[in-house]
């Protein structure tokens, strides 16, 4: 079972657009649609490391600013001729806030 | 031995229950079929495109020979049965009689005629089938009066005016199909079918058609009289029952069935407009393809049930959308919701009881009817969403107006083709499926393949399954929409579209919500466009103009601030210095376009680094957007022993001119005190070169992927005008350029005479291009700086939460 930790308002993210959370595992871009659904992938993009919480979203995918790659938020896939994957992570919205895999809050420096 | 089973009637219904029965079974029967027409079964629905001119009846023929060969079926077509003998189960036409095990009566309709002196001359006609269709499309340039206001009665009338007749429709109420509208939306059709040069009469009661061998006249009881060569009456139908009757089969309004479709005589079963079930008959197919899977399974033996379900109605009239469902009277405990936009010939109306939608009619924009429809057969309670309601699903939950997201909101039960009775999810199963065209979802659902006023939305739900991966090759400005970016320009003006939602509605795209090669264009388009109302969409817009400020390999930003003409002051070079200190700046270096760019700067820096910058005077360089970059200069008169005119200080009034402002593309200049060109002017978007005369202006110059010098444009004396030629330029460039064609190639598409008529010779011309300019300035002229770097701003560029952080405690 996944258990979730609350990060934000959901109104902190702007409609078709991203913020980065920083995590145990690296940066995390988290996106809002424009109907108020959230996704949560790796802020990295396989292909030469551009950062997708600054490309354009549109419907649930999301292009690379870099290069144009596109991602399907859902699964993280790389769409058309691309070939690649994006980490996602779970991620749900709950009563206006945002709320985040608990997994990805670091344990303090490993012993 | 196989059962034989006869069938009476080739229409729909039964059309569809063979095509059931015999694709589950093939083997079970051997069928004969019956019909009055000469001809097998068509798509009745059509006939109106027939009529209209739209289709060909070749186009909407169902089942062809090959079908019925295929399939074994014995066809006697143009043989009416005459006779059904329960006692020995054999039918019989006039020219031959079949033995059954099982019998299907399908007979359809007859239209109900007025009986009013004359009705049986010549020129009086139904609409019922190919024959009347046939002669309504004979109207060409004659008098036609329909009398009926109905559907049907419509139909026929917009088909005939198409043609090219001289249309009255008579009708008996108050207005126009007032079964299926109310008097609002009923007076908009109207107003509809009178601009197509249809003539409407309500309350008119037909007393007699006048003749002597064939239909000249209609009299009316008011004494009115409408020459007509061609009379179509179609003022209802009632079940064609007579061979029931005569067999002795239990028959009230139609032949009653009970739910397995099975008449009074446990081997005779009937389907169709010719049955009664519980009281009730049926006028539309989509009940009617329900009792065609029903009967088919009974047939086979197996136990199925059929339950009506409420149906919505739509006008097949081009040109009218109308869409009515359920219950619109008036009555105790119920509200209306009515929207009106007079204007636009729009008017949509919801009659809730108890939180309920009961009822709805919508005329102009149906775009929304299917969802309106869902929620009343669903029963929904609507009170959270009231205040919304009437604007759509694309508004509830508070989110803006997207293009299918009417679409997109639907659950995959919502009903998409009501003939058909096919949800969205079977259309969604079908593409996933491998269906990626039309036809093949057609095929393989039958969606859209009868009446097909849905197929708009089957298309939507299509292209919001396919989403990015439609293999279609696109032709328009990308896979979104088929329309080019010159299209697509125009129609924003001519339609005067103002928001990217509103034209991926009006302009049909195909995705939702666009995608990132257009969405940046339609944001420029509408800002060019309409500068004063228009309210720029950042999330349009590409990283770096998003951001102010140039990303970089490694996710870090530039930043460079603008120095005027490349002139710059020891203070400033001091604010840049310490900022560059103060942030960490891995590197600084002068551009090529005579500025200083600061590399390498973290994002949520960025805002308090511009702070600090503004703070010294200087303001966003643009260097990221495509927008007026950089003016480069060189030192012309003021110091230099060649120069003839003040060449920085042109430079300098060209720039905080043109700054700030948006273009299809980056945009350089370039100013030089002589010929020796030391600011590189001829390879600019647009170049001047002071020579002892005055000005030589050149453009369309490319030092990029492309190196072309420019080619001159004008030769001027004065400053002044050489501003104003230059200022014309970037906005005829601004108005007429495809999003994401540098001046060059914009030129080389329209022709450097044309720009030239434009901005040098027609001199009023050019004026009203330097005013449409300075409004769309007095927007734009701004410093982006100075407004995302506002204590209230900053934080939004620093990442939303550290989780890091939080687990270090
Ligand atoms: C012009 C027009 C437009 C329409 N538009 C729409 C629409 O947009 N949406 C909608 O839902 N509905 C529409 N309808 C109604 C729809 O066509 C009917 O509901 C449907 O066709 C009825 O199907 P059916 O099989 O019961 O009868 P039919 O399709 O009428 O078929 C009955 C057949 O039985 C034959 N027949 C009758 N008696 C005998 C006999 N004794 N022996 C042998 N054959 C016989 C007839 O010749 C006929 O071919 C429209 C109808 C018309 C005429
Ligand atoms: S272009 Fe002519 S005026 Fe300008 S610096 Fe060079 S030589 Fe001097
Ligand atoms: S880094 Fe994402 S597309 Fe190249």
């Amino acid at each position: 079972m996944t258990i979730f930790v609350d990060i934000a308002a959901l109104d902190d993210i702007p409609r078709q657009g991203a913020r980065v959370v920083k995590t145990g595992q690296g940066c995390v871009a988290v996106f809002r649609t424009a109907d108020d659904r959230v996704f949560a992938l790796e802020d990295r993009c396989p292909h030469k490391g551009g950062p997708l919480s600054e490309g354009i979203v549109h419907g649930d995918r999301v292009t690379c600013p870099l290069h144009n790659w596109v991602f399907d938020m859902n699964s993280g896939e790389a769409q058309g001729a691309d070939t690649g994957m994006v980490r996602t992570y779970p991620i749900r919205v709950e009563h206006g806030r945002v709320l985040i895999s608990a997994a990805l809050v670091a344990r303090s420096n490993a012993a | 031995m196989k059962k034989k089973l006869v069938v009476i009637g080739a229409g729909m219904a039964s059309g569809r229950m063979l095509e059931q029965l015999l694709a589950t079974d093939p083997d079970a029967f051997d069928v004969i079929l019956f019909n009055g027409e000469p001809r097998g079964n068509y798509n009745r629905l059509m006939l109106s495109p027939v009529l209209s001119g739209e289709k060909t009846y070749e186009e909407i023929v169902t089942h062809d020979d090959d079908w019925y060969a295929a399939n074994g079926v014995d066809c006697r077509f143009g043989e009416p049965v005459v006779k059904i003998d329960r006692e020995t189960r054999i039918v019989h036409s006039n020219k031959s009689s079949a033995p059954y095990d099982a019998l299907v009566i399908a007979t359809g309709s007859a239209p109900f005629i007025i009986p009013v002196p004359g009705k049986d001359l010549p020129g009086v006609v139904a609409y019922r089938d190919l024959e009347d269709t046939q002669a309504m499309m004979d109207t060409a340039g004659k008098d036609a009066v329909v009398i009926g206001g109905g559907l049907l009665g419509l139909e026929a009338a917009a088909g005939m005016a198409a043609r090219g007749a001289k249309v009255t429709v008579i009708h008996l109420m108050g207005h126009l199909m007032e079964r299926q509208l109310d008097p609002a939306a009923g007076y908009l059709l109207q107003k509809d079918l009178e601009k197509r040069g249809i003539k409407v009469h309500c309350k008119g009661a037909t007393k007699a058609i006048l003749g002597n061998d064939r239909a000249e006249a209609v009299l009316l009881e008011d004494g009115t009289v409408y020459p007509a060569d061609l009379v179509c009456m179609a003022v209802g139908i009632r079940p064609e029952t007579r061979l029931a009757n005569d067999a002795h089969l239990e028959v009230e309004r139609g032949i009653v069935v009970d739910d397995a479709m099975r008449t009074s005589d446990p081997h005779v079963f009937a389907l169709g407009e010719c049955v009664e079930h519980r009281k009730q008959l049926f006028g539309l197919v989509a009940p009617l393809y329900d009792q065609a899977k029903v009967l088919a399974r009974t047939l086979l033996g197996e136990v199925a049930e059929f339950v009506p379900v409420q149906t919505a109605t739509k006008l097949k009239v081009t040109g009218c959308d109308l869409f009515s469902a359920g219950d619109f009277a008036e009555g105790e405990g119920r509200e209306d919701i009515v929207f009106r936009d007079p204007g636009r010939g729009i008017y949509k109306r919801l009659v809730l009881r108890d939180d309920r939608i009961i009822g709805t009619v919508m005329y102009g924009e149906t775009g929304d009817g299917s969802w309106f429809y869902g929620l009343m057969k669903d029963g929904t309670d609507i009170s959270e969403m009231r205040e919304t309601l009437i604007f759509g699903p694309a508004f509830q939950g508070g989110s803006k107006l997207d293009p299918m997201a009417a679409v997109a909101a639907l659950p995959p039960e919502a009903e998409i083709c009501g003939c058909n009775g096919v949800c969205k999810g079977t259309i969604v199963n079908a593409v996933q499926g491998g269906a990626h065209t039309l036809d093949a979802v057609r095929a393989c659902t039958k969606a859209s393949g009868s009446c097909g006023t849905c197929t708009g939305l089957v298309q939507q739900v299509m292209a919001l399954t396919l989403g990015g991966a439609v293999a279609d090759a696109p032709a328009g400005m990308c896979k979104c929409t088929d329309h080019t970016h010159e299209d697509v320009r125009r129609l924003i003006k001519a339609m005067g579209l103002k928001s990217i939602p509103a034209i991926q509605q009006e302009l049909g795209w195909k995705s939702v919500g666009g995608c990132h090669s257009c969405r940046p264009a339609l944001n420029y388009y509408l800002l060019a466009e309409w500068p004063l109302e228009y309210s720029d969409d950042r999330q349009s817009r590409f990283v770096n103009e998003r951001n102010h400020a140039n990303i970089q390999k490694d996710g870090t930003y530039s930043v460079v601030p603008r120095m005027w003409g490349g002139v710059t002051t020891p203070a400033e070079l001091r604010a840049i210095a310490d900022a560059a200190d103060k942030y960490n700046v891995p590197m600084v270096k002068v551009t090529g376009g005579q500025r200083i760019d600061l590399l390498g700067v973290r994002k949520e820096d960025l805002p308090l680094m511009w702070a600090d910058l503004n703070e010294a005077g200087l303001v966003s360089g643009h260097a990221y957007s495509k927008g007026l970059r950089t003016v480069k200069t060189c030192v012309g008169s003021e110091f230099c022993r060649f120069g003839t005119q003040d060449s920085t200080g042109l430079g300098i009034r060209l720039e905080k001119l043109l700054w700030g402002s948006w273009t299809p593309h980056k945009v350089k200049l370039g100013v030089s005190g002589c010929p020796r060109n030391c600011a590189e002017a001829t390879c600019k978007d647009v170049g001047v070169v002071c020579v002892d005369s005055g000005y030589n202006i050149s453009v369309a110059g490319a030092a990029g992927m492309e190196v072309k010098e420019t080619e001159h444009l004008a030769s001027t004396p004065s400053e002044d005008e050489a501003v104003e030629i230059i200022a014309a330029f970037v906005q005829l460039y601004r108005e007429q350029a495809k999003y994401l064609d540098r001046p060059y190639k914009w030129v080389a598409k329209v022709g450097l005479d044309w720009v030239k008529a434009q901005v040098v010779e027609d001199v009023p011309n050019r004026r009203a291009l330097v005013e449409r300019f300075e409004i769309s300035q007095s927007v734009y002229r701004r410093d982006p700086w100075a407004e995302h770097s506002t204590p209230s701003e900053t934080p939004k560029w620093a990442p939303l939460a550290n989780l890091t952080l939080e687990a270090a405690e």
